[in-house]
């Protein structure tokens, strides 16, 4: 059981309640529908505001101006992401899928449209908005790590614990993922795989509403990856972390909630699947 | 224009503001090396050309009275080339304009213009005519100061007679290139001091000195030995009141300006030196860091084909590049700068023509040591990019490694992780921040001498203008008087205290060593003048023996207990051997001091002064200054606060040229390092720069972090700069001192709290230039590159 070789405990109440006060409010399960959403049927608006519904992407473009050239990176994106779900953003590379990960991490504002985080208009922010935001409610997770080479294992994840408002004990983070034995090492002393898993410590332990990983296995061989995606199932199972995952892996899809579909800046297909498969089914 | 070469400018563009902050420091290298390089040929030149054209002499001798005759016999010395006899005497005048009494030094010069030793160089008006028996030709120093033109005049007191003068000339003489009186000041005053030449005729017969001298000035035959000459006129002179001949390394301007010249040519190899080296360390520092960004592009160049030595030169040429900008904004600075210095240099030295010119084999010097630096400074990442084999650099570079360190045993829970990330970057280059740190300590070094030098020089004009000399004037009688004149000395108006001092030429000698000097008797509850050493210390004086300046025992080789011969050269010209009571440290002169009566005793007279030291009540002081200027008997008078203003107006004048440059180019050192060494972070961290903003880390925070590095370093390398300036000003004090004074070793708290505001700012300004390029990093970029 990889739970208990990370460390993790099963999913017991105590987790659970602890999970519930760290985010100050309950997180509902939602049925989950075995049904492909057309694109047409995924409007928003009047029907809002949904207490679930912690990002609403409302007619997003993103248009890169370099040079005489524009390239337009999203069109028109409609999108929602509700508390405590797992979703993949699918895609080949320039299909926009960093590019909506920017924008709802708070790195980068769209051209036209709104982007709502609950109550905060991220479309509307100025940076200082934007760092406060992604202090105070994201956590990423990127393909290359991008730990702080002088900072150990623990250093790295008490960086974020020093500067969150509510965060978890960082040796709780990094017991969450399985890490305490190597603490103390250096990320040069680490595998890329531990290396990840200290990554997603330092994410989680801020206890953030969302945790947006970009291609998390992209640079982890094939069982390492499995590692780290089970990781990130049992944060978003347990800690009950909104997850959004892009990738251009379509095995990883099958651990998703909902699975979201982008080709040249527009979502093309939203799959909800009927069964989450566990990591260790993956295959690619 | 090759690729290569395309590539070459394009990246100069990326760095150009690393390459800025580089040329500044060589252009500051190169602008003082060719400014003073080019003053010091300058001074050499024109002190060169000025003595051969106008003919200075290379003896000279004072004494009391010789008949014209003598003057056949010093002619008949072997070696001697031409002699010309004088009268020069101090008088007393009344300039218009001037409150104050002023000493004019009356010279006689020959009839015909450019005859004899000496020759004057006419600024403005005429030569004497042979028939005007006032006229006389002044100092342009003296001229300059109390606004005198041809045509003004002047009131002397010549042999106790009101003479006007009129001024038909201003001149300048070989002589007076330094115009000061000697005796004991540092620095020209040239409002009330100054020479006036006369008619040798005239001044022969108003002075009583018909067919008779008091000076004599040599020239000597190429090859001859000077001190042979020398010991041959003691001899003759002997009985003529000598003072004893002395060679122009004893002549006072002579002596100031060649001290000038030899500071110069240190200060023209020590200061590019330092800018040279530290934009050596910087080209090193920053072309290490471009290769390593550039390690790919490196590869593919190779990988096409192109040979190493032609990567490897690519790298020369961009430093060079960066060095011929330095290099021509140097030149162009040194230039304006030398200009610069030359008028001022024109203030002190009185030169014909004090042309700054820059030479070729300058520019050509500066040239040389501008490509050395460059080359010095690429030759390690030529090295590294030559030795990179292509296969190899098209990888990645290898992650920065680290490990527990000193840091982590030291095991330190505190410390938050934004200073851990400081101190283990320090720790993993501990080379590279040592370099830094050594920049700096540089930067402040400069700081703490410059500012250093001149809290010395303060105190030793405090020791001498408030411990030692602390009357307010001192009147120099035209002969010796009896105690009677001291007593009507003392009944002057506004007098409230009167000391009267006696001062006689001597020669001391011990064993074989012996000196020309003067002994001054003071009374021995003496308030007025103060015997004080260099700690401020007083010493009171002995009713016998003698008391020797340290500087003076040291030329004599005595110690106190020994007896010395006092041979003295005035009047009956007794011969005694005295005590040496006590030695003193004092910081200027080399004076000889003996209780007044005990003098009188040795002189074998009863109660004679040779002048006194006044308490002035300020009231009265201009009746006082009045009556001076008539009273014939007085020769001389110096008023304290005059020498002190003029010193403090010496000082700023040279202060504010010489501050100001100092504080810029501590200000480029210290910038140019700080601002390469933050953006050589910048460019080797901005990944992990980048992931702190997304970790939600704001600009200043991560700003913080960047410069929070070179902060440490720049607080680590201050006690360094200290400590480097403390020591450097102890070598300079040490060398600086001659017989003339000795620079006491003062670094006042002030002057480093300078150093280190002026520093700080520095850091402060790269900091925010810094800053500016976080602002505008872009961190999703970053973020898509892999390691």
């Amino acid at each position: 059981m990889l739970g208990a070789v990370y460390g993790l405990a099963p999913s017991s109440s105590r987790e659970h309640d602890g999970a519930s006060a760290w985010f100050g409010c309950s997180v509902t399960a939602r049925p989950y529908r075995p049904m492909v959403t057309p694109m047409s049927s995924l409007s928003v608006g009047a029907t809002f505001p949904d207490s679930d519904v912690v990002f609403q992407v409302h007619a997003v473009s993103k248009i890169y101006q370099t040079g005489e050239l524009s390239v337009v990176a999203l069109r028109s994106v409609e999108l929602e992401l509700r508390a405590g779900e797992f979703v993949v953003f699918l895609g080949p590379s320039g299909s926009g899928k960093s590019t909506l990960l920017n924008i709802l991490g708070g790195l980068d504002t769209p051209t036209s449209g709104d982007v709502r985080f609950r109550d905060h208009w991220l479309s509307r922010a100025d940076d200082a908005g934007l760092t406060r935001f992604r202090r105070e409610h994201v956590g990423f997770v990127f393909q290359f790590y991008n730990l702080i080479p002088s900072l150990t294992a623990l250093e790295n994840v008490t960086l974020v614990t020093e500067i969150a408002d509510d965060p978890m004990d960082a040796q709780e983070a990094l017991r969450l993922v399985g890490l305490t034995e190597r603490e103390n090492h250096f990320p040069s002393q680490l595998s890329g795989g531990e290396q990840q898993r200290v990554a997603i410590a330092r994410a989680i332990a801020k206890k953030p509403d969302i945790l947006l990983c970009d291609e998390p296995t992209g640079a982890l061989d094939f069982p390492t990856g499995k590692l780290v995606l089970d990781v990130l199932a049992q944060i978003n199972s347990e800690l009950h972390t909104l997850v959004a995952v892009i990738t251009h892996n379509s095995a990883i899809a099958a651990m998703a909630d909902r699975v979201i579909r982008l080709r040249s800046g527009e979502i093309v297909e939203v799959t909800q699947n009927a069964r989450k498969a566990s990591p260790e089914e993956l295959v690619w | 224009m090759g690729t290569l070469e395309r590539k070459l400018f394009r990246d100069l563009f990326k760095m150009r503001g690393q390459a800025a902050a580089i040329a500044l420091v060589i252009a500051c290298g190169v602008a003082s090396f060719v400014s003073m390089r080019a003053m010091y040929l300058s001074l050499l030149r024109s002190q060169a050309d000025y003595y051969a054209q106008y003919r200075f002499a290379d003896i000279f001798v004072e004494l009391k009275r010789a008949p014209d005759w003598v003057a056949e016999r010093i002619r008949q010395i072997p070696g001697v080339a031409q002699v010309e006899t004088r009268v020069v005497m101090d008088v007393t005048l009344d300039v218009p304009g001037l409150q104050e009494p002023a000493v004019g030094r009356m010279i006689s010069i020959p009839a015909r213009q450019g005859q004899g030793l000496n020759t004057l160089f006419l600024r403005r008006g005429r030569y004497l005519s042979p028939t005007g028996r006032n006229e006389i030709i002044a100092s342009e120093a003296f001229a300059n100061a109390n606004k005198l033109e041809p045509g003004s005049e002047l009131q002397a007191v010549i042999q106790g007679r009101w003479q006007k003068l009129r001024i038909v000339g201003i001149a300048l003489s070989p002589e007076y290139i330094y115009e000061i009186r000697g005796g004991g000041s540092l620095f020209p005053d040239n409002k009330r001091f100054g020479v006036l030449w006369m008619s040798a005729e005239t001044l022969e017969s108003a002075l009583n000195m018909k067919g008779a001298f008091n000076s004599i000035a040599v020239s000597l035959l190429p090859g001859t030995n000077k001190l042979d000459v020398i010991s041959t006129m003691d001899r003759e002179l002997d009985s003529y009141g000598t003072l004893g001949a002395y060679g122009r390394s004893d002549q006072v301007s002579h002596r100031f300006i060649s001290d000038e010249i030899s500071q110069n040519r240190i200060t023209a190899t020590v200061i590019p030196t330092i800018f040279l080296a530290v934009a050596a360390l910087l080209v090193h520092l920053s072309f290490m860091r471009l290769v390593s960004t550039q390690r790919a592009e490196i590869a593919v160049i190779k990988a096409f084909g192109y040979p190493d030595w032609l990567v490897g030169l690519h790298y020369v040429e961009f430093s060079l590049l960066v060095a011929i900008a330095g290099y021509v904004l140097g030149c162009g600075i040194g230039w304006y700068f030398g200009i610069k210095l030359a008028s001022l240099y024109a203030e002190f030295y009185r030169f014909p023509v004090l042309v700054y010119r820059l030479d070729l084999p300058i520019l050509l010097w500066a040239g040389l040591i501008t490509f050395v630096t460059a080359i010095a400074g690429a030759i390690g990442a030529v090295v590294r990019a030559v030795g990179l084999p292509p296969a190899e650099a098209m990888r990645p570079e290898a992650p920065a490694r680290f490990r527990p360190m000193i840091l982590d045993k030291l095991n330190l829970p505190s410390l938050s992780p934004a200073v851990r990330m400081i101190i283990r970057n320090l720790e993993r280059r501990p080379l590279r921040a040592l370099a830094s740190a050594f920049a700096i300590s540089c930067s402040v070094m400069i700081l703490v001498v410059e500012f250093g030098l001149f809290d010395s020089l303060h105190r030793m004009m405090e020791v001498q203008f408030h411990d030692v000399q602390r009357e307010d004037i001192a009147v120099t009688l035209n002969e010796v008087h009896s105690a009677q004149a001291e007593f009507e000395l003392a009944q002057l108006p506004g007098v409230i205290r009167s000391e009267a001092f006696r001062a006689v030429p001597v020669r001391l000698q011990f064993q074989n060593r012996s000196r020309k000097t003067s002994i001054l008797g003071l009374p021995e509850q003496g308030e007025l003048h103060r015997i004080v050493d260099g700690t401020g210390n007083t010493l009171s004086l002995p009713p016998e023996g003698i008391v020797l300046s340290s500087t003076l025992a040291g030329i004599l080789g005595v110690v106190p207990g020994d007896s010395i011969n006092v041979e003295v050269l005035e009047g009956r010209r007794p011969a005694r051997t005295i005590a040496v009571a006590a030695t003193v440290d004092e910081l200027l002169g080399t004076n000889a001091y003996m209780n007044i009566h005990a003098l009188n005793r040795l002189m074998q007279e009863d109660g004679s002064i040779s002048g006194s030291l006044m308490q002035v009540d300020g009231e009265k002081q201009q009746e006082l200054y009045q009556r001076l200027k008539q009273l014939p008997a007085v020769a001389a008078v110096s008023i304290k606060a005059a020498a002190v203003d003029s010193f403090r107006e010496t000082i700023n004048r040279s202060m504010t040229l010489s501050i100001g440059t100092l504080i810029v180019f501590a200000s480029v050192i210290a910038i140019g390092m700080i601002y390469n060494g933050a953006r050589i972070s910048l460019s080797e961290r901005s990944r992990e720069l980048a992931t702190l903003r997304i970790l939600g880390f704001t600009r200043r925070e991560i700003t913080l972090i960047l410069l929070g590095e070179q902060a440490f370093i720049t607080l680590a390398a201050l006690p360094f700069g200290f400590a480097a300036g403390y020591v450097v000003c102890a070598i300079l004090t040490f060398h600086l001192q001659t017989e003339l004074y000795r620079m006491p070793l003062v670094v006042q708290p002030a002057s480093y709290a300078w150093a280190f505001v002026i520093v700080f700012l520095a850091a402060v300004a790269s900091g925010i230039l810094v800053s500016r390029r976080v602002a505008g990093m872009d961190i999703v970029s970053v973020l898509k590159a892999g390691e």
